[in-house]
């Protein structure tokens, strides 16, 4: 097993370089004078002139590039211009907050999706079939930054039981309690389109396996219906459910753009789309790559929980 | 003409209509329907709004701000400006589904142009596309269209660039996919051969073939692209004041949340309804162009077959009889035909006695067995007649909880292909010890280790070590001795084995009947042995009941049978097994097929393919008659000669 996991880390790296090129074509896309972008339409030239030295921007695009990753590779990501910080120091204070939100919501998905799935796989053509698919499918074409307003609407104006927006209670909050509550209808608006996902699969994925010999070898050993369906068949289910709660991930991490601004967040995201607007390119850029590894890193988590459950994938 | 037989012309009549149209298909499937209806109630308005008497949208009117809807002259209110919200909606709607149409049509030309070009050149520059694709999926979705917003700046035409280009590698892996499977079919090498050039093949005969998965692809990722357009705008990032979408108007209104919640609801709900009409007329589509795409349409089986007895004989009971079937029927209901999988089947097992179900595939054996114990899948399995007694209870009256605790315990099966029929992701250890727990109040450790003596009795060298072992880890031989393992783990009283020799190469086979044959001498079982092979029940049954198109036509003691069959189908079927020592011997295969079981001729079933056949052989129906000791025969011209 370690060894499986020492090769998919290692697979991972021709990943991150991939990644990088990327981020950093797409900034090399920005029209006009790339250090004016960053330094803002205020900027003196000796200060322009500084941070394309710097950035060592009058070079060619490959060496550019070059100088960089070596610069990345030492933790240095360059400076935020706007908040007068180190990229780095904000882009992960903003991380963690996201990363609260985005792995809840992750977990609430994941329960609720599979609960669902299996549910109305075994109860196929039933009522709470029905139920269910009718929700995923609502659920799926939910703007969720719409459905943050409402549940706002519902749960911190009409009845006042739930904090509308922000990380902790601004005077006398700041424990896990405190978060919590802020966490709810955040990380339960971010679930809900993932959750149909998973839901959906779940069901597909049931009802497939349902149909294999091997359940019914299951059922002629004279196990529960219980054994058969929750160690038998969601077993088998669950290993082309796994990849799909990866890719979820990304979908949470990139939602959560949404959520924290509806919710005012204090995560990546909404710091992005400040960043964006107030043209903070090397924010952005930052920021941009941080959440991308750390999506590449879940799906290589995915990847190896789902070899765990199968032992024909190791080989 | 009877009733049934005009049934089934009109059935066959129904069928040489062939398939509906894709149109039909789509209008058939509700939920798409009323998809499309919604989606064209909204598209008429938002192309129509240029014609409708309605307010200016980017008149602002500061004396009529923020009225409630239904106000007036406001069928939905206004804002903050005092602009008339029904009019923007309108007007909004229009710009977002003409953004989100491009956007999609944008990253359908690119990514198909991608996947064509990967796919049919391969090689080097296949891989170099799809590593590129790899990598722009490697990003979370919306976080790669913001990078992109952010270099170009935020606007409406940006955010329609940034969201095109997300989309394009799902359409490139689509239809790189599909190119490659068509790559090498003789239609395009006959072109390529023609003359044509790549371009041109490319074009006028790969393009027509993947156009329905374009379709697809299109139909499935436009509601999105529609959200997440509307998402951006949302943000700031794409639709710029005095412009308006969907997702600008909502990203306005939510500063007025507390104040106004109309004017941020009702673009909310134009998007939902929307983006969810899509998704509906979008999954109509996918399974009508591409029906095998269709998830979860299939029925998953129940846990016992269905039984719905037309038929339930009086059986006698007999001590000598362990098991003892009577008129055993199970038809299989698919669409408007009924398949007689199982047409009145009688046999009996006696204590510790083998007797060998035989037939060619199809004949309905396996139905027979798994029928026994309720394992047949439902739908589209029915038990429609008969009774399996058991201990002088009925199998087919018995509660599920009384059956569970038959299954595995008094009545275990060995099933064909061990590779399907045990669980992939469990040790084979863990299985056996599995169905002991299921019947034996003992501990995990208890149960293993009797999993161990279980896999060394069925000769399974190192046992202690093999049980952790994966069933992909082992041979075919060793697999179906664990089978054979789990089917002893209670010393059930009868053994049903359904081909377990048939996916076995020779040796192996050999070994396996034999150990077979000796546990189940030692652990005193009876055994419904089921097989196409006669060179395999010479070896290990008492007697033999030969089956043909859902029916027992010939049974009786092995010897007896294989020395002077009496049913023609019978002989025939000795035939075709290669006998030792005479090379000249001819191995006919039967001419003919057995007829479909869902179109039963009158009379004898075999009567099509039989040389001896008469007129008095296609009337009524034929019953099996006695013939001898112990055998019985549903042929009215028995054979009388023996084989050699």
């Amino acid at each position: 097993m370690a060894g499986y996991i020492v090769k998919r880390l290692l697979a991972m790296i021709p990943v991150l370089i991939g990644l990088s090129i990327i981020v950093f074509l797409i900034m090399a896309m920005i029209p006009g004078d790339p250090a004016q972008a960053i330094l803002g339409n205020f900027a003196t030239p000796e200060n322009v002139a500084r941070v394309n030295r710097e950035l060592g921007l009058d070079k060619p695009l490959p060496q550019q590039y070059l100088i960089w990753v070596t610069n990345l590779l030492q933790g240095d990501f360059g400076r935020s211009y706007i908040l007068n910080r180190p990229v780095l120091d904000e882009v992960l204070e903003r991380f963690s907050a996201t990363l609260i939100l985005a792995g809840t919501s992750l977990v609430l998905c994941s329960i609720f999706g599979l609960l669902a799935g299996i549910v109305s796989a075994v109860r196929q053509f039933g009522w709470i079939d029905r139920t269910v698919t009718f929700f995923v499918l609502i659920g799926i074409s939910m703007p969720s930054f719409w459905l943050g307003l409402l549940l706002i609407l519902v749960f911190a104006v009409q009845w006042r039981v739930l904090p509308a927006s922000g990380m902790f209670a601004i005077y006398g909050g700041g424990d896990l309690l405190d978060l919590a509550r802020h966490l709810i209808l955040p990380a339960l608006t971010l679930a809900v389109v993932a959750t149909g996902v998973i839901a959906r699969l779940t069901r597909a994925s049931m009802l497939e396996v349902l149909r294999q010999d091997y359940v019914r070898t299951a059922r002629a050993k004279g196990l529960s219906e219980r054994k058969v369906i929750y160690r038998h068949a969601f077993k088998a289910a669950l290993v082309s459910v796994i990849p799909v709660i990866g890719i979820q991930a990304g979908f949470v991490l990139g939602g959560a753009v949404y959520i924290e601004t509806v919710f005012q967040w204090p995560g990546i995201g909404a710091m992005l789309v400040k960043a964006i607007s107030t043209r903070d390119i090397l924010l952005v850029q930052g920021g941009v790559l941080v959440v991308a590894a750390s999506y590449v890193l879940f799906n290589l988590i995915a990847d190896v929980v789902q070899s765990l459950l199968d032992p024909r994938l190791k080989s | 003409m009877s009733e049934a037989t005009a049934a089934n012309g009109q059935a066959k009549a129904r069928k040489s209509s062939g398939r509906p149209s894709a149109w039909k298909l789509l209008m058939n499937n509700k939920l798409a329907a009323t998809g499309l209806w919604v989606l064209l109630a909204i598209a008429a308005l938002a192309i129509l709004v240029p014609v409708l008497p309605l307010p200016d949208p980017n008149v602002t009117e500061p004396a009529d701000r923020l009225f409630p809807p239904l106000t007036e002259g406001h069928f939905l209110g206004t804002d903050h400006l005092g602009r008339d919200i029904f009019s923007r909606l309108l007007w909004g709607t229009q710009v977002s589904i003409a953004v989100g149409l491009s956007a999609t049509v944008i990253a359908a030309v690119f990514g198909s142009l991608i996947g064509l070009v990967a796919g049919y050149v391969g090689g080097r520059t296949d891989n170099l596309m799809m590593r590129g694709i790899d990598m722009l999926m490697a990003f979370p979705y919306i976080l790669l269209a913001l990078a992109i917003v952010a270099a170009l700046g935020p606007g409406l035409l940006n955010a329609l660039y940034a969201i095109a280009i997300v989309n394009i590698p799902f359409f490139a892996r689509n239809i790189r996919g599909i190119t490659l499977g068509l790559k090498h079919r003789e239609f395009v090498d006959a072109a390529r051969l023609s003359g044509k050039s790549h371009v041109g093949v490319l074009f006028t005969e790969v393009l027509p073939n993947v156009l329905p998965v374009i379709v697809i692809t299109m139909s499935t990722t436009v509601g999105w692209m529609i959200l997440e357009t509307a998402g951006l705008s949302f943000l700031g990032l794409g639709a710029q004041p005095p412009q308006a979408d969907l997702g600008s108007m909502l990203g306005e209104g939510r500063k007025l949340l507390f104040t106004a919640p109309h004017v941020s609801f009702v673009p909310g709900l134009m998007i939902f309804l929307l983006v969810m009409s899509i998704n509906l007329l979008g999954d109509g589509v996918r399974d009508v162009l591409d029906p095998r795409l269709k998830s979860g349409a299939l029925a998953a089986p129940s846990a016992r077959t269905a039984i719905d007895r037309d038929v339930v004989p009086e059986v006698e009971a007999n001590p000598d009889r362990v098991l003892d079937v009577k008129a055993l029927s199970t038809h299989f209901d698919v669409g408007d035909q009924v398949y007689k999988a199982v047409g009145g089947v009688d046999f009996y097992l006696g204590e510790t006695e083998c007797l060998g179900l035989v037939g060619e595939s199809g004949s309905g054996k396996s139905v027979t067995a798994m029928s026994l114990a309720g394992l047949v899948p439902t739908p589209p399995g029915v038990i429609k007649g008969g009774r399996v007694m058991f201990e002088g209870a009925d199998l087919l009256e018995v509660s599920d909880a009384d059956l569970r605790g038959i299954r595995g315990r008094d009545i275990a099966y060995v099933f064909q292909d061990p590779l399907s029929t045990l669980h992939p992701l469990f040790p084979v250890g863990d299985q056996i010890a599995e169905a002991v727990r299921a019947h034996q109040p003992v501990s995990k450790q208890v149960a293993w280790d009797r999993a161990v003596e279980l896999l060394d009795l069925v000769r399974i060298p190192n046992a202690a070590e093999r049980a952790k072992a994966f069933p992909h880890e082992m041979s075919g031989g060793m697999r179906q001795r664990v089978s054979i393992a789990m089917a002893l783990a209670n010393d059930a009283k009868v053994l049903v084995a359904d081909e377990p020799t048939t996916a076995l190469d020779v040796t192996v086979q050999a070994q396996v009947l034999k150990l077979m044959d000796q546990l189940r001498r030692d652990k005193n079982a009876a055994v419904l042995f089921i097989t196409h092979d006669f060179g395999v029940v010479s070896e290990i049954c008492d007697r033999i009941a030969v089956m043909y198109a859902g029916r027992i036509v010939e049974t009786g003691p092995t010897d007896a049978v294989l020395k002077s069959p009496a049913h023609p189908y019978t002989r025939m079927l000795i035939d075709c097994v290669p006998v030792m020592g005479q090379p000249g011997r001819r191995l006919d295969a039967i001419a003919g097929l057995p007829p479909p079981v869902n179109d039963l001729p009158d009379g004898c079933a075999f009567a099509e393919r039989c040389p001896h056949a008469t007129s008095e052989c296609r009337k009524g129906d034929i019953g099996l008659g006695p013939l001898g000791e112990g055998r019985e025969v549903r042929c009215i011209h028995p054979l009388k000669e023996t084989v050699l």
